[in-house]
This record gives structure tokens, sequence and C-alpha cells, in this order.
């Protein structure tokens, strides 16, 4: 039986018709009820229980599981914070370049320009991040590069490399992150550029503003959506990501979602997992209102 | 100041004018140099279990891509999973989408929010509590819990798609069908279905692409059943065979070639509506 939405007029409405919505939501709503909000409501009771793997875990209203795990891992979630941050801010300085290009300058290479953008949403993001294991290894030409322009004793004073390797640094974490999300920053701000009218850009410069003025007071400020939408898409998953980390980064210097991830599938220790998880959840939440009030695009969301 | 003419001078102001593009191009570069790697790689033969550093050329790879115990088979374990997420989710999400596009209702806010939340959070935050709720009901990870969690995680991005084009169409053209005496069933099947249509492909591709790619949700969730993304994290531990990079050009060349085709019938579509 075919769902049958009513149209949105429909002229009288009988209660079978006021209840169609309802039934169109009914599986949808009922999975996300058992497979969304169940399991968070799991996880929370599961981080205040107290107990072992062989003895089984009791809610004790064990509150200092969360106090604990903030003392033991804090600069764990102070690193996510600033690799996610540094790879946000990597994603807007290479994506509104690139956006800005396929909205305004591609012409008919637009369409291979966005192919190369989406493909490799459909091809294995675990092989390619691995590929910058080949491309930072400690005899290739990019750290050669980088070394012979003085780069690596920049971000080697900056605390992000360690003498003259990129692999198992820092930087490694932040490249990788940076480019795993760089898509989810160039499709909303592509979406917004293509929408502003060429016809501004023609009158900035009619009223003599030099193109960097025109970017500055039009184009950038009628962007600026987009901007909140691509670094909150990129922000969010960088934070609780632990791939990069595991792969390219320290094996000193770990994120949060690697510990969350070790104490879930390794250690067992399941409250600490979920009071981890809850705090992630607590700080990007905090932060992200923050962002958004000040970036004046509370409508957005 | 009159050096029209000087080479340095006209390099330098054309750097300037093209800087956008330049930085773009870099960008694109920065995107696309990982593909490069894992294709030219695909040619290697290895000394030993890794595949980071250049050997010799070969094509064994290429003519043996199954030559690896278990890669082939967490292949289609991945595809059935990703075909499995991608019929649930579309189908759950679809019906989702129309009630929120099409119909005023009480608790419309909340389930807004409750299709929002789980794009919204980090990913491994819902992995593990999906994997917690497992653990307390006793269920046996594999198979199913993996197309559960995926299924989860994908409605949403369903729902997102569907709606927006939903709410971009024109109501009056199912008026018009009605008035035309078409029953509510002939003016869903004719009219709205087809106008809604590149939004739920849209949804499904997106599932699809999502749960095939997916490794933390199923890290958490899957024990010791491997997908393909959870081969090849093991393989970064024990030793990448050259047949990943094999696999990963060829989802490279087919993405691109779907992601042609899907553009090209978007915009053949688009420009033949326009009056």
């Amino acid at each position: 039986m075919p769902p049958r939405p009513e149209p949105a007029a429909a002229r009288k409405t009988p209660v079978r018709a006021r209840l169609v919505p309802y039934w169109l939501l009914l599986p949808g709503i009922a999975w996300l009820l058992v497979f969304f909000v169940a399991p968070m409501v799991y996880q929370a009771s599961t981080s205040l229980q107290t107990g072992s793997l062989e003895e089984g875990f009791t809610v004790t209203w064990h509150v200092s599981t969360y106090t604990d795990a903030l003392a033991e891992y804090h600069p764990h979630f102070l690193r996510s914070v600033l690799y996610a941050g540094a790879a946000t801010a990597g994603c807007l300085l290479l994506g509104y370049p690139l956006a800005y290009l396929m909205a305004f300058r591609a012409g008919r290479w637009r369409t291979l320009l966005m192919i190369l953008v989406i493909a490799p949403f459909f091809t294995s993001f675990l092989i390619r991040t691995l590929a910058w294991k080949t491309i930072l290894a400690d005899d290739g030409t990019v750290v050669s590069v980088l070394g012979s322009l003085h780069v690596l004793d920049v971000t080697g004073w900056l605390g992000l490399t360690e003498g003259d390797r990129v692999l198992a640094t820092p930087l490694a974490v932040i490249c990788g992150l940076t480019y795993n999300f760089l898509p989810f920053m160039v499709l909303p701000l592509y979406t917004l550029l293509e929408r502003i009218d060429g016809r501004l850009h023609e009158a900035a410069s009619d009223l003599y503003a030099r193109p960097f003025t025109t970017f500055r007071k039009v184009t950038f400020p009628l962007s600026m959506p987009g901007v909140v939408a691509g670094t909150l898409l990129t922000f969010i998953p960088a934070t609780g990501d632990y791939i990069n980390a595991e792969l390219l980064g320290p094996a000193d210097r770990k994120m949060v979602g690697n510990v969350i991830q070790s104490q879930f599938l390794r250690v067992l220790d399941y409250p600490t997992a979920a009071a981890l998880s809850f705090i992630l959840m607590a700080v990007i939440l905090a932060l992200v209102t923050v962002y958004i009030r000040r970036s004046g695009t509370e409508d957005l969301v | 100041m009159k050096h029209p003419a000087a080479p340095a001078v006209r390099l330098l102001r054309r750097l300037r004018e093209n800087l956008v593009t330049l930085a773009a191009l870099a960008a694109l570069g920065y995107l696309l140099l990982p593909n490069v790697v894992v294709l030219v790689f695909s040619f290697n033969k290895p000394n030993g279990r890794f595949n980071y550093s250049w050997q010799r050329f070969s094509t064994d790879a290429w003519t043996d891509p199954c030559g690896v115990a278990d890669l082939c088979g967490s292949l289609a374990l991945s595809l059935k999973i990703a075909l499995g997420a991608t019929a649930g989710a579309t189908v759950l999400g679809t019906l989702v989408a129309f009630a929120l596009a099409r119909h005023r209702f009480r608790a419309r806010t909340a389930v807004s929010s409750m299709i929002f939340l789980p794009m919204a959070m980090p990913e491994v935050v819902m992995a593990a509590s999906l994997a917690t709720l497992f653990l307390n009901t006793g269920v046996e990870f594999g198979f199913w819990t993996i197309l559960v969690a995926h299924i989860t995680f994908c409605v949403s991005f369903v729902v997102t798609a569907v709606k927006a084009r939903v709410l971009s169409m024109d109501p009056e053209l199912e008026q018009a069908a009605q008035d035309l005496y078409a029953s509510p069933a002939a003016t869903f099947w004719r009219v709205t279905l087809p106008i809604a249509a590149p939004g739920i492909a849209a949804g499904a591709l997106l599932s699809f692409a999502l749960s095939f790619d997916d490794f933390i949700i199923t890290n958490f969730n899957a024990g010791s059943t491997v997908t393909f993304p959870m081969f090849v994290w093991g393989s970064a531990q024990r030793g990448t065979p050259v047949q990943i990079n094999v696999i990963g050009t060829a989802m490279f060349a087919v993405a691109v070639l779907c992601v042609l085709v899907g553009l090209l019938a978007g915009n053949r579509r688009g420009r033949s509506r326009e009056p």
C-alpha cells in the first residue's frame, strides 16, 4: 500500500486525512526512537554505572566517573578541539577559493570540478587516508621540500612537528583531517556562492571597488551562511574523529575519539566510554552554540 | 614607471590576477593527490607486508584483485549491507520527508530535531550508544547490528534530501491533477512521485556511499564481522596488500562515472523543463 500524501490545501480534513502525517512518520520515527533515542538513554544510564564485565554493571549514580574522566583525559579534549579547529581553518582556507572558482570562474569546467569534489565521497576514505602515509613518508618529496624551505623549522617551533619528520606528528593529523573534511566545506560554500547575483559584482566595480574590496564587502558577507554551515560540517565530525590520529598521528598524543574507542572496544570500561561521549557532546554543543550566536546566523539551524 | 614589457612584472601581475584560480587548483590538487598515489601504488610490487614505498612496476595486483584472503568477501559483504541500508533508509526517510514537507501536525519541531540530531552528532558518540544498546539487550553483533546501525544514520540524510526536493515543488501541480479527476493514488504515482524522484535518488545514492564507506559506526557494532573498511583498517596494522589500491582505484573510476552520469542526467532534465 503506497503512502498517499493529501494535497496541502485539502478542503475539508476528515479524521482519516488528519492522521495521514502520523502514519507517514510512524515507521521512521519508531525506528529512530528504538535505535537512536533509546541507545542514548542506555548510554546515559551506563555512564552512571559501576562494576566490571565479570560481575556486571549496576546503576550507582557514580557521578565521579565524569570528573575522573575529565581529570584524566582533559588534554585529549583540548587536543581534539585544537586539531579540529586547525583543520576547520585549513578547510576554509583551501575550500573557499575552490568553491569561488567553481561558482564564478569555472565556466564549462564546472561539471568536472564538481565531479572531482564529490567523487571522494564514493571511494574508500580509509584507503585515501592511508595514502598520506606514503605522501608524508620520512624520505618522501613533500618532507624534503618542506625541510629545505625551512617550513619544518617553523612547525617544529610551534610544536606541530618533530625534527625532520611529518608522519606521526600533530601536523600529519591536522593535514589528514583537513583532507578528509574538505568536501564538506566546499559543497555548502559553493551552494551559497552560486546563488549570488553576478550583477552585484558589476555594481561594486562600477562604484570603483577593487576586486578585494568587492570580496570583503559583498561576496564574503553574502556567503556567511555557507561559511557557518561548512565550518560546522567540518568541525563537529573532526572533533570526534579517531582515524587520522590513529593512522597518521603520534602514538602518545591521541584525540578523545581514540580514548572512547579504546575504552569501549579494548579496555571494556563502558561507564568511562559513555561519560566521555557525553562530555564530548557537551563540549561540542557549547562551542557550537557560542559560535552560532557570534556569527549571527541563528536562523540557520 | 613605464615597463609594460618587463616580463617579470607581467608575470607577477598575471599571478596576482589569477591568485584565486591558483589557490583553487592547489586545493583541488590536495584533494586528488591521495587518489593519484593510490592509482600509482596499485602498480607497485612491494618488498614485505606494507605498500607505502615504491619498489618496482607490476600489474600483478590488477590481474588478481581477489588474490588476498577475505578481501573480496569483505567487499561483497559491504555491498550487501550498503544495498540493505539504502533500501531501508530510503523507505523510512522518504515517508518522514513527505510528512514534514506536506503536513502541519503537532510535534513537528520535535520530529525535525530528532532528524537533525543524528547528523549533528560526532559519529563516535552514536556508535558507542548503539553498541551500548546491543550490549544491554544481549543482541549478538554481526551482519544485522551493522545493517541496523547503518539504516539509523542514513535515515536523516534521506529525509533532508527528499524534503528539500518536495518543498521546492509546486503544490498546484497536484491540485491540477485532482481537478482533472485523477484519484489520489493516480496523483501520487503519476505526479508527486516522479517530481520527488531526483530527491529520493539523491538520498539513496548518499545512503549507499555513506554506508559502503562507513568505518566508525561499523567498528563499534560489527563484532567479528569484517566489512571492507574494517578490512582496510586491519590491514593498516597487519600489512596492506596492493590489491587494496586496485579496489580503491576502481572505486574512484566507478564513482566518477556515476557522478558524471547523474550530473548529466540532472542537467538535461533541468534544461528540458525550462520553457
